[in-house]
Parts: C-alpha cells; sequence; structure tokens
C-alpha cells in the first residue's frame, strides 16, 4: 500500500468519524438540538480531528524515523572488506539501498519469486547483470555481505511498511472510536475541538523555531565534526585557502573573509549614497505623483532574483569593466572581479537602503521640519541639520540589514568574482567569497567525511553568525533609538 | 545691556534686502539646487541601473526565442532503419541515432543538391554539418512513435545546428568562421543560400519551453521544459505545506498568543529567519533532509522543503499584518452575539484578512521560485534529460529548477548557452511578473480600508 492511498485512507476514516458523530449525537437528543451543549458540527468536528491527526503525525514521524533506523542496523552488517579503497561505508550502503530497489523491480515484474530472491546468493549468481537488466547498474561486483545487506535491507523496509500501514490504521481507528464514545449531550465538544485547532496553532508556530535549531544543530554538529579532523587555529588563523583532494589542504579562512568584506564594502560604497540620497529626495522633495512612480521602480530591484543579477555581471558589467577599466590601466585581466561583483551586489542593495530609510525618514515628525523651515533654514539645510540626524539610528539600522544580505548574497559573487582564494588589495582582480566556496565545496559528488567538504559548514555557522550579529546589531539600533519621538 | 546695544550703530550691510540675495543667501540657494540635483542623480542612477541591467537581459535572450530550422523531404530508408523488414518495436528501438542521422544527413545532402546549389566544394559530411547532431534523435522518437512512417518520405523540419544559429543572431560572423574549428565560411554562404531558397528557415521556438536540457555542445537544442516543470512541482510543494503553517502560526501569534517569554522567543526567531542568508537553508536541506531524512538528490520535494522553510518567515510577517489590520470592532460583535474566540477568527477575521494573505503569499512563492543558491547545495545543478514523473511520485524524481538551469548553462562553454540563459531569464521574469500582478491585482480589488 502506498503512502498516498494511507493517506487517503484516514482522510477517509476521518470523514466517516465526523459524519457518525454528527449523527450520534443528533440522535442521542432525538433531533432537540436546544439539549446538547455544542452543536452537532462540533461533535462531527472533535471526532474528525481525534482520528486524523495523530494517525497521521504518526506517518509523519514513521517515515521520517524508518531509514534513519533501518540504515543503522543495516551497515554493520557490511563486512569491513566489502568496502572498497578509497569509498566509505556510506557509498556501499547507497548500491545497498539500490540493489534493494532493483529486486523489488524484479520480483514486481515477475522475473523471480520470493523465494528465488531469499536464496540468491552474491558469490553464485550473478547478481550485477541480473540487476542491470531492470535498469541498476552497478559499478563493481557484489560482495556477498553487501548483497546479504541489501536483502536484509529489503526485508526491514517491507516489515516497516507493513508496521506502519497497521499502526497508522489501528490508531485512526481507535481516534474515530474514542470521539465517538464521547458523544453525549453534555459533552463539550466546541470547547474541546477548538483546544485541539489551538494546539496545532501552537504546533505551526514553533516551526519558527524548529528551524532555527535544525540549521543551528546541523552546522554546529558538523562544524565540530570538520575541527575534530582539521585544527581550529589553522582554520581561524591561517591565510592560506588551497584545498587538495588528497588531504594536506590549507582551510584558512582569512581569504574567503576578506574577499567577502571587500566586494561588501564596494557594494556599501555604491549603494549608501544612491540609496540614501533617492529616499531623500523622495520623502522630501518629489510630488506625490513622483513618488507613486518612482518608488514601486526602485523596489522593482529588490524583487529581481539574484541569478539575474549574476548573469548581468557575468555578461554586461564584467567584460565592460575588464575592457574599459581594468586591462586599459593594466591592472587586471579578468571579467570576474571584486568590482564587478561589488557594483552589481550594490545595485541590488540601493532598495533596502532605499525603501527603510524613507520609511524611517518619514517617521521623523513634521514639526521638527516645520520648526526648523520657520527659523529660515532651506530645505536642505533642514534635510541635513534637522531630519538626517534624527533619522540617523534608524539609517544606520538600514545600512546594518543591506550590509547582512550583501554578506550572505551567492549567486552574485559565484558567478561575478571569481573563485581564487587571495588576500589582495586591487579591485579588478578575481577573488573568492565565504558563499562562493560553500557552493564549491558541497556541489558535485560530496563525501561527508573529509574535511574538505565538511569546512563548509564551518563557513556556513561563519555566515550565520555574522549575518546574525548584524542583524541584531541593526536592530537593537533600531529599537533602541525609534521611541525618541513617539 | 540694551542701552549698549543702541548705542552701536549697526552695520549698514550693502544692498541687504530681501529682493537682492547677498553672497552668503546665493550660496546656500546653491547649495540647495546641488543637493536637490545630488538626489535626482541618485534616482536617475538607480533607473538607469534597472533599465540597464533589463536592457542588457532582454537583448542577449531574446533571440533565444527565435531558431534556424531546416526543412527537407526526408526518405526514411527501410534498408538502415529496419534491415529485416517486420517493422518489429523491439527491433527498431536497437537502431541507434547513428543510423538516423545516417537517413537524415543523405536526404539533406540530397534536397541541397535538387536545389541546385553550388557547395563550393564542400564535402557531404561539411553540408551535413550544418543540422543539428540533436536532429537525428528527434528524428527517431518520430519514427519510433509510428513505425508506419518507415519507407515513406515525410517532409521534416531538423534543428539547425548551433553555429549556423548563431550566424543569423550575430553570434557567429564569416571573419569568426574561419577561426573556429567547428564551422566553416563555406558552410555559413551555402546557409545563406538555403535561406534563400526558403529551406532553412526561422521561426518561433518552441522547444525552448517544452524540449529538456541538451548536452555541451548542443546549445540549439536545449530546452527549459524540465525546468519549468521542476520549478512547478517545488512551487506547488511550497504552497501546500507554508500556506496552512504559514497562516496558522500567524493567527496564532497575532491572535491567541499571551505576551510571554515564549511568544517573544518565537517572534524575535522569525524576524531573524527572515534574514537568515539563502544558503545556509540549502545547508541545513543538505544536511537533514539529504543525509538525515534520507530524501534523493535533486528532487523537487527536497527543493519544495527547503523554500518553504525560508519562506515560512517571509510569509508569516504580511499575514500577521493582514490580520493586524482587520478592526477590533469585527472580532468584538462576533464575540458580542455568542462565537467563541476561534470561531471569530476562522468565520470572521481570516476571510476578511484573506486578500492580504493571499497578496503575501504570492510575493513570498515568487521569491521562493527565484532562489538559486540553496537548490545548488541539494543537487538540483544535476544534468536531467528526463522528465519526472506526474504527481506526485514525480516529487521524488530528479528535475531541474528555472534559476538553477540559467545557472547551469552560464557554466557551459559554448557562447550558445549565453544566449539560452539569458532567454531563461526572460522566462522567469514572465513568471515572476504574472505573480506579481495577480498579487497587485488582488490588493487592488479586495483591500479594504477600515
Amino acid at each position: 500500500m502506498t503512502n498516498g492511498i494511507l493517506f487517503l485512507i484516514v482522510l477517509a476514516l476521518a470523514a466517516a468519524a465526523y459524519v457518525l458523530a454528527r449523527q450520534r449525537s443528533l440522535a442521542a437528543v432525538e433531533g432537540d438540538i436546544k439539549k446538547l451543549h455544542s452543536l452537532p458540527g462540533h461533535h462531527g468536528q472533535t471526532a474528525f480531528l481525534f482520528t486524523a491527526v495523530p494517525a497521521l503525525l504518526l506517518m509523519a514521524v514513521w517515515l521520517f524515523v524508518q531509514p534513519m533506523a533501518i540504515d543503522a542496523r543495516v551497515s554493520g552488517m557490511i563486512a569491513d572488506s566489502d568496502v572498497p579503497q578509497g569509498s566509505s561505508r556510506g557509498l556501499v550502503m547507497a548500491d545497498v539501498r539500490r540493489i534493494s530497489d532493483g529486486l523489488d523491480t524484479i520480483v514486481a515484474l515477475g522475473g523471480m519469486s520470493e523465494e528465488t530472491v531469499a536464496s540468491m546468493r552474491a558469490d553464485i549468481s550473478d547478481v550485477r547483470s541480473r540487476l542491470a537488466e531492470v535498469g541498476v547498474a552497478l559499478g563493481s561486483n557484489v560482495g556477498n555481505s553487501v548483497f546479504t545487506a541489501a536483502k536484509a535491507y529489503r526485508s526491514m523496509a517491507s516489515t516497516g511498511r507493513l508496521g506502519m500501514t497497521a499502526a497508522v490504521l489501528a490508531l485512526a481507528v481507535a481516534g474515530l472510536a474514542f470521539g465517538l464514545a464521547r458523544v453525549r449531550p453534555e459533552f463539550r465538544a466546541r470547547n474541546v475541538s477548538e483546544r485541539f485547532v489551538i494546539g496545532l496553532l501552537i504546533g505551526s508556530s514553533l516551526i519558527a523555531i524548529l528551524t532555527t535549531i535544525g540549521i543551528v544543530v546541523s552546522l554546529l554538529f558538523e562544524t565540530l565534526h570538520f575541527f575534530r579532523l582539521y585544527p581550529a587555529s589553522e582554520f581561524f588563523f591561517s591565510t592560506v585557502w588551497n584545498p587538495q583532494f588528497r588531504g594536506g589542504s590549507d582551510l584558512g579562512i582569512w581569504p574567503l573573509l576578506w574577499g567577502t568584506l571587500y566586494v561588501s564594502v564596494i557594494a556599501l560604497v555604491v549603494a549608501v549614497p544612491v540609496g540614501l540620497m533617492s529616499a531623500i529626495y523622495l520623502s522630501e522633495y518629489a510630488s506625490a505623483r513622483m513618488r507613486a512612480w518612482v518608488k514601486p521602480a526602485i523596489e522593482i530591484l529588490a524583487g529581481i532574483p539574484t541569478i539575474v543579477y549574476g548573469l548581468f555581471a557575468l555578461i554586461t558589467v564584467g567584460p565592460i569593466l575588464r575592457d574599459y577599466f581594468a586591462q586599459p590601466f593594466g591592472i587586471g585581466s579578468s571579467s570576474s572581479s571584486v568590482m564587478t561583483a561589488g557594483v552589481v551586489m550594490g545595485i541590488m542593495v540601493i532598495p533596502f537602503v532605499s525603501s527603510l530609510s524613507d520609511d524611517i525618514i518619514n517617521a521623523v515628525p513634521q514639526s521638527l521640519r516645520d520648526g526648523s523651515l520657520a527659523l529660515g533654514a532651506t530645505p536642505s539645510e533642514t534635510v541635513r541639520q534637522v531630519v538626517f540626524p534624527a533619522a540617523l539610528p534608524g539609517i544606520v539600522g538600514a545600512i546594518l540589514l543591506a550590509a547582512s544580505r550583501a554578506i550572505g548574497e551567492t549567486m552574485i559573487v559565484v558567478m561575478g568574482a571569481g573563485a581564487a582564494a587571495k588576500l589582495s588589495l586591487n579591485p579588478f582582480e578575481a577573488m573568492t567569497t565565504v558563499t562562493v566556496k560553500i557552493v564549491s565545496q558541497l556541489t558535485g559528488d560530496t563525501e561527508f567525511a573529509s574535511p574538505e567538504t565538511l569546512v563548509a559548514f564551518a563557513l556556513g555557522l561563519t555566515l550565520f553568525v555574522m549575518t546574525l550579529a548584524l542583524n541584531i546589531l541593526a536592530l537593537y539600533i533600531v529599537r533602541k533609538y525609534r521611541e525618541q519621538y513617539e | 545691556m540694551t542701552d549698549a546695544t543702541v548705542s552701536i550703530p549697526r552695520p549698514a550691510r550693502q544692498g541687504s534686502s530681501l529682493f537682492k540675495p547677498d553672497g552668503r543667501v546665493k550660496r546656500r540657494n546653491s547649495a540647495e539646487t546641488r543637493f536637490r540635483a545630488y538626489g535626482m542623480t541618485a534616482i536617475v542612477i538607480a533607473l538607469m541601473a534597472l533599465v540597464w541591467l533589463l536592457y542588457s537581459i532582454f537583448s542577449a535572450g531574446l533571440p533565444a526565442f527565435r531558431q534556424t530550422f531546416v526543412t527537407m523531404p526526408v526518405m526514411l530508408d527501410p534498408a538502415v532503419l529496419d534491415k529485416n523488414g517486420n517493422r518489429d518495436p523491439a527491433e527498431l528501438v536497437k537502431v541507434t541515432t547513428v543510423g538516423y542521422s545516417k537517413v537524415l544527413d543523405a536526404s539533406f545532402v540530397a534536397a541541397v543538391e535538387a536545389a541546385g546549389i553550388d557547395t563550393g566544394g564542400l564535402t557531404p559530411k561539411d553540408i551535413a554539418g550544418l543540422l543539428s547532431e540533436e536532429s537525428a534523435a528527434t528524428l527517431r522518437g518520430r519514427v519510433l512513435a509510428d513505425p508506419a512512417l518507415i519507407g515513406q518520405t515525410i517532409e521534416f523540419t531538423a534543428l539547425a545546428g548551433g553555429r549556423i544559429d548563431g550566424y543569423y543572431k550575430g553570434r557567429v560572423t564569416m571573419g569568426s568562421a574561419t577561426l573556429d574549428s567547428n564551422v566553416k565560411p563555406e558552410q555559413l554562404m551555402l546557409a545563406d543560400a538555403l535561406r534563400e531558397r526558403g529551406i532553412l528557415t526561422q521561426s518561433f521556438n518552441m522547444g525552448f519551453l517544452t524540449m529538456p536540457d541538451a548536452s555541451d555542445k548542443r546549445p540549439e537544442a536545449a530546452g527549459l521544459g524540465v525546468a519549468i516543470v521542476g520549478s512547478f512541482y517545488m512551487m506547488i510543494v511550497v504552497l501546500v505545506l507554508s500556506l496552512p503553517i504559514g497562516v496558522a502560526a500567524s493567527i496564532y501569534l497575532e491572535e491567541f498568543a499571551p505576551k510571554n517569554r515564549l511568544t517573544d522567543i518565537i517572534e524575535v526567531n522569525i524576524a531573524n529567519l527572515a534574514a537568515v542568508p539563502s544558503i545556509v537553508y540549502g545547508i541545513l536541506g543538505l544536511a537533514v533532509f539529504i543525509n538525515i531524512g534520507g530524501l534523493p538528490q535533486s528532487a523537487p520535494i527536497v527543493g519544495g522543503l527547503v523554500l518553504t522553510l525560508m519562506t515560512l518567515p517571509r510569509i508569516i510577517i504580511p499575514t500577521r499584518a493582514a490580520l493586524n489590520a482587520v478592526p477590533p470592532s469585527i472580532r468584538d460583535a462576533a464575540l458580542g452575539v455568542g462565537a467563541s474566540k476561534l470561531q471569530s477568527v476562522f468565520h470572521h477575521v481570516l476571510p476578511l484578512a484573506m486578500p492580504g494573505i493571499l497578496t503575501g503569499m504570492i510575493i513570498g512563492l515568487a521569491q521562493a521560485l527565484g532562489e538559486t543558491a540553496p537548490l545548488l547545495l541539494i543537487g538540483m545543478v544535476a544534468f536531467v534529460r528526463d522528465f519526472p514523473d506526474a504527481l506526485p511520485g514525480g516529487l521524488f524524481d530528479p528535475a531541474a529548477a528555472l534559476p538553477v538551469q540559467v545557472y547551469n548553462w552560464t557554466q557551459r562553454g559554448d557562447p550558445g548557452f549565453v544566449e539560452r540563459a539569458s532567454g531563461a531569464i526572460i522566462v522567469l521574469l514572465a513568471f515572476l511578473l504574472i505573480m506579481n500582478a495577480v498579487a497587485i491585482y488582488l490588493r487592488r480589488k479586495f483591500e479594504r480600508r477600515w
């Protein structure tokens, strides 16, 4: 039975529970609805929830836990001799899963009976070619313990599926019976079902916390794993980044941090004056009509996906900067450079600076402006000497948020900044950033045992901590000074 | 003190009058003008950047929607395609694209000769080089679908090769062809001659939207079909998961949550999650869904889950704003006639807040649609040519995604892929534009000011 059908059966049971409970409550008072504490619909709703929710929750948890439990037991069955040189237990486990799927296909097609599969031995029958016929291509011949593990995997998986189906259906039926048994005229079905629903609402809002925990735990766990393989002091203090596939890598974070900060600073140098000045113009000078057109137009920049900026850097900005600036002055020859990524990222960040600053400038009370203008200041003097200082904390907050955005940006730097990790001052040279290296270390065939891969988690944690710190600082500044005029 | 001031003669400033500005006023006024000019410049720079960005993408990408095709009669020779002559599908499948390309090339050379074009000493192999290597596979697909065609002469529209296509889009010139080992100037001249006779034509490139990705050497055959399906599947996952969860979380936080520590933590959490770099969600997806959960790589389900986690905080914020905008009098009235708190929310507040919620939801989906970085980490960069199955099973099949397909194409050597990547972005932007337009329409049409 597939999961989809099981899901539908549970829903059908729940629907039946609704109808039955509703009828039962009406029958209990012989149709005189006034004698019921709750409306028949509430009784139905309660029975529905008690039937569907626990069963579906159990199903979700089971589906998530079962593969882990089976993996843990099966991987112990593989003999060390069957793990090839240069491979890992994880890769062999992947083979085990594929062999087991292949056996399923063979049996489903009627090519073999269950008994034949059970008596099949890797060293006697030609498992590999048999599997190749159903589209499971294996790299090498199957070791005996691997094949036994695959058979065990298969039987455990099918037992597990059976167990899950039975348990879920039992729970659904039990919920149905429980719900129906409780239908009595004085039963407070409305209160019960509402408390249940509020429980579900709370559960949904806890997903935010679970996500954070998930992020922190997965990053921390793998980072600690990384630091067991590679000394933390090297990671934090070495100035060389030079990963090698065969070990002996230098994985110092400084060249990456330098590239990240350099690109972000250039981005801010582009974005802050443009964003701030346009925000000031829009809020202090522009007519309502102009504002109505220009503000959304600038905000389009924020709605464009970053991959578009990446392509823009790659095909337009990079070549222009190379041909008209870097090469004529002899300061660089590559179209991907810190400058390319920085300028494009600056364009991307403009709306973050301008929208937030605009809101903050608008929040400065009109009385301050009126006072300044009445004393004879020109509008620009009012802006510079009254409005700007009043809005400064908020503007600083906006700039910090923009900086955090720039530091965490990935696609623009992947496509515009280059991949060479170096510490250089020349902005027309290709450099690399933390996010670029996370992508390059984790894409492709990755194996989760080498420091070269695990370093990505340490980099991710660094990135997470940096952006989080900037955000918290920005929120703190904004909150602390916001109440000044309220 | 007042006496003293009286005794001092006022310095009579020359020409000091409101109607005659002095130097200082002039300076202040010109500073004012300059300041305005700075503001104007900043706005112009921002808008120019937008125009420049769109112009560069559109000028590079629009050619992707036109493609060069060669139309010719093809004699499907049974001697090559079905040696035993029994039209047995099992045997037909054994004839590979090599056999079909023989048939196709022979027909093309014959068509060129029939048109009476002087080929200028090109070998038949060179002439056949005008066609895309992909067209043999297309022909094979057509014959396998309808074996009765074997032995007939059919009208077949083949893709022209990438360089020939590039020639009509200005990417390849006679000059560059002399340096290029993949194409000869004579071939380009032959293409021109074929074009005059209407054998080689350019038309709208439907295949760009429906075909799957193609290999490194065949940009002319690369399409977005699999990527569009993959992105669509992911959006369905995001919608199905994040709409109920996001709305439920918002309702709790806005309507029920007591002011306590837990609520505070949740709120700060959501604010921070909205600002976490998207690539961190990719790492989370890789570690939790793929490594621990055992879900397959490059599957839309994993992409959808990662994007859901990323989108949730971005949906909760506007949803809460929409719920908050419903005036308390509505709730009071509902409670006054005996509704419970939950009924007041579900029967009255939620329907009234729905337009705002949907607007936020669509904008959140649009952001998720354009997100690339987390998908790179969960293996969506893999080369996928097969369409995923129908829902729901297809959620677990490998697929591509629109923005990742763009990234993928930019990493390839052939310059034809730059055009494809830009074209893919136009498709992506078109989807985003539609979604945002729907959001704006909903807001304009249903928004109520209380």
